[in-house]
């Protein structure tokens, strides 16, 4: 696979002003996505992956903001441009399939004309003919019928609703699709039908794909690299196989020796403990009041997310090099 | 005796208010949970199979249209109030949304040492307030971090927690748990499994563990029971069921669980229907004839039964209905 990057996130920083303190979602968050590749953001509930999407993407709204960083898209810094600039980018280049997208949907208004109205944004003044011709097009190729169409969002299942969501993602071509819990709340064959319409998406039109979702087990279906989130930052990046077969950072293992597998039956190991309040994460690194292999210099000083080879990083003091850390 | 025995039980919902339609919930529904050994058995089902319902009726909370449910061999409908009292002692439930389940003016002390009270199984407060400290460890919570506390102070892992040791307070036969877990994360979600692991075997509680996820159900459960709109299509021990289904639905189910592990990916494709409504439409016929790979003109004409296939094990499609053929 290529080496490019078409996307890359440096030392983003993303926090929401609350009456009790900053909450510090996104804390130093940096990653590139290749032309191409799926790429997988996992991490509990709470841990910042809406809110990294919402951050890259300017669409994060008060009392959250931007407190420092970049992201570099096809040479440019998005936090830099003009809205102006910006909108013209969505769709065309970037599409954004928000959490519970499936309510998103105008529900009164015929899915024909809400993609039409994205393909007129973009495109301006089409006849009519061709815009239906396009809809037709996408639907077939994507396992919907193009009667569909024709209809109101609320007369679809959910599935359904959210399978025309992705479809509609790709209609103007983009080199960036962002997926957030796409398939949370669905069944597991429905889910199973929307992640490999991804991933036609993918092989057909090109797009990257960043898919972000809590399910381990479907990050190990589709992704190709894998980034593991805990408390607002990144603790490891790598290939999935990898990342699965050898973990690096405990908080890694400890995710997958927690999920079960109907491949296999093992007494399933808990992780003591919460995840830390945002607003007074624990110093040192952000891991260590639940991690069973902390040391001293755990408890004070926050480990660098450092290359490990083959194009793995971690950010743990085990894997710290002494002089380095002198 | 069983402790439970669900029998034919069907629901059925108006669909509106000017109109004679239903919406039937759960379609004549049969199982039962023994008394002994304690047994975790597990009902499954996508979203808006009847699962709740089920629960529900199980529960008492709803009547059914038709079909009865057994405490002990008497229709819990039938019980006197003695009777009745007994029945919710003995049977416990931990929702799926466990926020809903509280009294938002009740502190965690309240919402553990009332139940206690109310069924005389503490005499003093202090009793009552030893009870609920016991019951909080055994589900790894800190008594003294979270009794004081009121639900809106509890993460949803917390709450999820106390409601599983509520239930235990009362040293039911059995809890019937609806989707104890899924708001749960993964790192805690293990240790909540293993509790309810624990209360079967230490304590001899059954559970009725009601998800959609099976991979959950695979590690805990003895026994599954998976239904489709309403019906059970496939039933018997987990692991014969999840390692080798039988009914065409569970078998395209069982495929389609994501699996922890990027070395075995799916490898074939699957197609999902073309369009899907959000209303319902009733079906004479088996409920996945319109989507099932191996339908036979039959299936349209008629509901297979669920008929005992091999010991224990049991099936709703006619492909295994010997006298079809
Ligand atoms: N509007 C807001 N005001 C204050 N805090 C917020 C706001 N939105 C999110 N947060 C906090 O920011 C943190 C990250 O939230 P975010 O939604 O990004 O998490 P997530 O990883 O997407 O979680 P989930 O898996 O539940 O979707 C959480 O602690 C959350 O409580
Ligand atoms: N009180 C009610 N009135 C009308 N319809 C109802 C009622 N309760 C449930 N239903 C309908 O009955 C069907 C079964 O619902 P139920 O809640 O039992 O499903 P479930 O299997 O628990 O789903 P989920 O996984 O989403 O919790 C659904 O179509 C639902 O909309
Ligand atoms: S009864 Fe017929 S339609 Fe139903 S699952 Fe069996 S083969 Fe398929
Ligand atoms: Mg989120
Ligand atoms: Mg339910």
């Amino acid at each position: 696979m290529s080496m490019e990057k078409l996307v890359e996130v440096r030392n983003l920083k993303a926090y929401y002003k609350t009456r009790s303190g900053e909450v510090k979602a996104v804390d130093g968050v940096s990653f590139y996505i290749r032309p191409k590749e799926i790429f997988g953001i996992a991490g509990e509930s709470g841990c910042g992956k809406s809110t990294l999407a919402l951050a890259m993407l300017r669409l994060l709204k008060p009392p959250g903001y931007i407190a420092g960083g970049q992201v570099i898209f096809q040479g440019k810094d998005l936090l830099k441009l003009k809205a102006e600039e910006l909108r013209s980018l969505r769709w065309k280049y970037i599409s954004y399939i928000p959490q519970s997208s499936m309510n998103a949907l105008n529900p009164v208004k015929r899915i024909r004309d809400q993609i039409a109205d994205v393909i007129k944004t973009h495109e301006g003044e089409i006849p009519d003919e061709e815009i239906d011709k396009r809809i037709e097009e996408l639907f077939t190729s994507t396992g919907l019928s193009p009667a569909v169409a024709k209809m109101y969002p609320h007369e679809l299942s959910g599935g359904m609703r959210q399978r025309v969501i992705i479809a509609m993602s790709a209609i103007l071509n983009p080199r960036l699709i962002v997926a957030d819990e796409p398939t949370t709340a669905l069944d597991v064959v429905v889910q199973r039908g929307i992640l490999q319409l991804l991933l036609d998406i993918r092989n057909k039109i090109g797009s990257s794909i960043m898919l972000i979702t809590h399910d381990m087990a479907v990050q190990a279906e589709v992704v190709d690299r894998l980034a593991v989130m805990y408390a607002g930052k990144i603790v490891e990046i790598g290939d999935v196989d990898h990342v699965f077969k050898e973990p690096l950072h405990p908080y890694t293992s400890a995710l997958i020796g927690a999920i079960p597998s109907i491949r296999e039956k093992r007494r399933l190991k808990g992780l003591k403990g919460l995840p830390p309040d945002l607003r007074r994460p624990p110093p040192g690194c952000r891991f260590h009041p639940r991690c069973p292999h902390a040391k001293e210099i755990c408890k004070k000083v926050e480990p660098p997310l450092v290359e490990v080879g083959r194009g793995r990083v971690v950010a743990c003091h085990l894997y710290v090099e002494e002089e380095v850390r002198a | 005796m069983n402790l439970i025995e669900v029998k034919d039980l069907t629901k059925k919902f108006p669909l509106g208010r000017w109109t004679k339609r239903t919406l039937t919930a759960v379609d004549r529904v049969s199982f039962s949970i023994p008394e002994k050994p304690p047994k975790i058995i597990t009902l499954a089902g996508e979203s808006g199979s009847g699962k709740t319902t089920t629960a529900r009726l199980i529960l008492g909370f709803i009547k059914p249209t038709s079909g009865r449910v057994l405490w002990r061999g008497r229709d819990i409908w039938k019980l006197d109030k003695k009777g009745w009292k007994q029945y919710r002692k003995e049977v416990q439930a931990v929702f799926q949304d466990p926020y809903s389940a509280f009294n938002p003016l009740f502190k965690v002390d309240r919402v553990l040492t009332i139940p206690l009270k109310k069924f005389g199984l503490a005499s003093t407060d202090e009793e009552a307030y030893e009870m609920a400290c016991k019951a909080l460890e055994i589900v790894g919570l800190r008594p003294e971090e979270v009794l004081g506390k009121y639900p809106h102070q509890l993460s949803g892992g917390e709450r999820q927690r106390i409601m599983l040791a509520r239930a235990f307070l009362l040293k039911p036969k059995l809890i019937i748990a609806d989707e104890p877990v899924s708001m749960i994360d993964a790192s805690l979600r293990a240790s909540i499994l293993n509790i309810m692991f624990d209360f079967k075997d230490k304590w001899g509680v059954s559970f009725l563990y009601i998800t959609h996820d099976l991979s959950t159900a695979y590690y805990i459960s003895d026994e599954i029971i998976i239904m489709y709109r309403g019906s059970i299509m496939e039933m018997g021990p987990v692991d014969d069921v999840i390692e080798d289904p039988m009914h065409p639905y569970v078998r395209l189910l069982i495929e389609s669980i994501p699996i922890p592990d990027p070395s075995k990916r799916w490898m074939e494709r699957i197609i999902l229907p073309k369009v899907e409504l959000s209303r319902v439409v009733e079906i004479k016929g088996c409920k996945f004839y319109d989507r099932c790979p191996k339908r036979m003109p039959m299936c349209a004409e008629r509901m297979p039964k669920l008929i005992e296939v091999e010991r224990g094990r049991r099936v709703a499609c006619f492909l295994y209905h010997k006298e079809a053929f």
